[in-house]
């Protein structure tokens, strides 16, 4: 699905990807821990396709294309979702409007004429309640007043509809309640198939009891530098991350 | 005389019948001021030096048809070219209620405007080529509105031209004003309007600016409202060179709201200026303002609104914003909400804000898959909706909906944005 070969990137000439190397297939659900500031998040933005970094090496590979040569919209359009840390609030726009926008936007790239009203509020209808988030907040403004728990449904609710390939959450769970938490987690295992993929951007192994990975990366100063099955999150939560930093010393 | 308006020369005097005092009164503004420059705090941000160098003239002229210079569909609609009645291309009867005659069929006409100074005001009437009279009888209830066309045609053309509106007690009325121009250029138009509300008297305005770049827009509304009225007027400027629009409204009665909205959409080398002064003379009145702008490429724009509160008009409520949202770096907004009040109990806010699209909501936008050209387009269409959305008649709003297509390439589906 996602093939990422020795990834720099900077961001104002300060490196923060010094040579990440990762591999996930369709079907995997990959975790990526790692301490504040190793470069977790910068890697669900440029995989996204925010402009603010400049790749100086390395290459990304989707589904065949070169992904770092894509707009961040056509990246969208094949199937690529990141759900963001930080959703933005977009007076004005209503979830509902800009959901279908999207989701035409994306049939058209595909040759694929525009969803009819009836079957769109289907959808919404069934994907709303998949994440449980109220009818009303689905035709609000985008995330204008959500609380944060809000917020982050509202990714996975826009996840659902537009059923990406390759979902990236980027710390969907910080934040969250227990409660919150579950539903999220519930909505993320529902999408699964073995036809598309998630990245798991997380700080806490609690998210992880929830979505269960097939694969645990530990994201350090740039560079992935251990792997291994789900139960390395387990020894991260119980060891924090200064063994790894040891570990890296000693090599 | 002075050097500044040396056009005048080539012009006639108005033939039409204008009350001595005001002819005299428009005559010394003439002969004594010039031409408003930068200088002056009121066209701080306007340059009007243009003006006063063209070699107007007012010719007689008239188009074949109407077709694509009205705002609405109605049978109820008045032409005027270079400020001149056309009566070919005008109706000949009105809803009940609603009486309308040219000020060429009028004694004595006078003027709400007191000059100050207003060289244009002064021009207005004492070269008023001709303008026309509506009359909303008392109790009248006029659910169809009323159109009034103006077309610049041809070059260099300088059209006086009065509107007078007297909304009778209890009445209610929605008057709609196109202004357009054909094979036009450094043609002006100064106008003028008079507009008196009555007592318990809902009148609304909804003005539409879409003349051709190359020309000039210079209006003055002047509004009086008497107790328990309602007066809305919504502003949409969506072309011309130069727009400055001032708009001077009296709250005399109490129970009063005025609801002030405007839009300008504004590219290339466009220069819209909106003066407002909303004077609330007694209590327990409302008045609402929200003007906001969209500037692409080096379109300049001016906001001034004053809102002055007596010492006598206690709680009033006075609201006004200002908002605009640059979308070129070669942009500009002078921005200026003036609140001056001398009443203690009053609730009153004013604000000011321009920037730009927020980048972040565009890249959010995108990562969805909308293109970036989508993304600005529904950002841009969620910002400028909610003037739109006061715009009272449907087939006003598809008007302008329609303009920011064919102008901007938006193509926005109304429903999406209320």
């Amino acid at each position: 699905m996602i093939t990422i070969k020795n990834l720099h990137a900077n961001i104002e000439d300060k490196a923060i990807l010094k040579g990440l190397n990762l591999e996930v297939k369709a079907g995997e659900v990959h975790a990526i821990m790692g301490p504040n500031g190793a470069g977790k998040s910068t890697l669900a933005s440029i995989l996204a396709g925010k402009e603010d970094y400049e790749i100086t090496e390395g290459s990304v590979d989707f589904d065949g294309e070169d992904l770092l040569e894509m707009e961040t919209e056509d990246r969208a359009r094949e199937g690529l979702f990141l759900a963001f840390q930080y959703p933005v609030e977009i007076p004005g726009v209503s979830n509902i409007n800009f959901l279908r926008t999207a989701i035409n936007e994306k049939r058209e790239h595909k040759g694929e004429d525009p969803i009819s009203a009836k079957d769109f509020m289907a959808l919404v209808r069934e994907k709303s309640k998949l994440v449980e988030l109220d009818a009303k907040l689905a035709s609000r403004s985008v995330n204008e007043g959500f609380s944060g728990g809000e917020k982050k449904r509202n990714e996975i609710f826009q996840m659902a509809m537009l059923e990406p390939k390759l979902a990236i959450l980027d710390e969907t769970d910080s934040g969250l309640d227990i409660d919150a938490l579950r539903i999220v987690a519930n909505g993320v295992n529902t999408l699964k198939s073995k036809d598309n993929a998630t990245i798991v951007i997380t700080h806490y192994q609690r998210l992880l009891d929830y979505i269960v990975p097939d694969f645990v990366h530990v994201l350090y100063d740039g560079r992935i530098v251990k792997s291994g099955p789900k139960e390395l999150a387990l020894e991260l939560e119980e060891k924090g991350y200064d063994w790894i930093k040891a570990e890296m010393v000693e090599a | 005389m002075n050097n500044n308006l040396k056009f005048i020369k080539g012009l006639t005097p108005t033939n039409l019948s204008v009350n001595t005092t005001a002819q005299k009164n428009a005559s010394h503004v003439l002969d004594t001021t010039d031409l408003p420059t930068t200088r002056s705090e009121a066209w701080k941000y306007t340059r009007v030096t243009k003006i006063g160098k063209i070699d107007f003239t007012n010719e007689a002229s008239t188009l074949a048809s109407i077709e694509d210079k009205k705002v609405i569909d109605t049978p109820y609609t008045l032409v005027f070219v270079n400020g001149r009645f056309s009566q070919d291309l005008s109706a000949d009867s009105f809803p009940e209620g609603v009486v309308v005659k040219p000020l060429s069929a009028l004694e004595g006409i006078t003027t709400q405007e007191e000059f100050e100074g207003d060289i244009f005001g002064a021009l207005n009437l004492a070269y008023l080529n001709d303008g026309l009279h509506i009359t909303i009888e008392k109790n009248a209830v006029v659910e169809e509105p009323v159109q009034v066309i103006h077309i610049l045609k041809g070059d260099a053309q300088l059209s006086n031209f009065k509107v007078q509106i007297d909304a009778e007690d209890f009445s209610k009325a929605t008057v709609v004003q196109g202004f357009f121009s054909e094979d036009s250029n450094n043609s002006f138009v100064n106008y003028t309007s008079d507009i008196q509300v009555g007592v318990n008297t809902h009148f609304t305005m909804e003005k539409i600016q879409d003349e051709n770049a190359g020309n000039f827009h210079i209006g003055t509304d002047t509004v009086v409202q008497d107790k328990d009225s309602t007066f809305t007027i919504n502003t949409i400027t969506l072309n011309g060179t130069l727009v400055r629009n001032n708009l001077n409204i009296s709250v005399n009665g109490e129970n009063c709201t005025t609801n002030l909205n405007g839009g300008y959409l504004l590219k290339e080398k466009q220069h819209v200026d909106n003066h407002t002064v909303v004077d609330h003379k007694v209590p327990n009145c409302n008045s609402n303002e929200l003007y906001k702008g969209v500037m692409d490429e080096n379109s300049t724009a001016v906001f001034n609104g004053k809102v002055f509160v007596r010492q006598d008009a206690q709680k009033i409520n006075a609201f006004q914003s200002n908002r605009n949202v640059l979308l070129s770096d070669n942009a500009t907004v002078n921005s200026k909400p003036e609140l001056e009040i001398y009443a203690d109990d009053v609730k009153c806010s004013h604000g000011s804000t321009t920037g730009q699209l927020d980048d972040e909501a565009i890249y959010y936008l995108r990562a969805r898959g909308l293109s970036k050209k989508a993304a600005v387009q529904m950002l841009v269409s969620a910002f400028i909706a909610e003037v739109i959305a006061e715009v009272e008649n449907e087939k006003v709003k598809a008007y302008i909906y329609k303009r920011l297509n064919e102008r901007f390439g938006w193509d926005i589906n109304p429903e999406d944005f209320g």
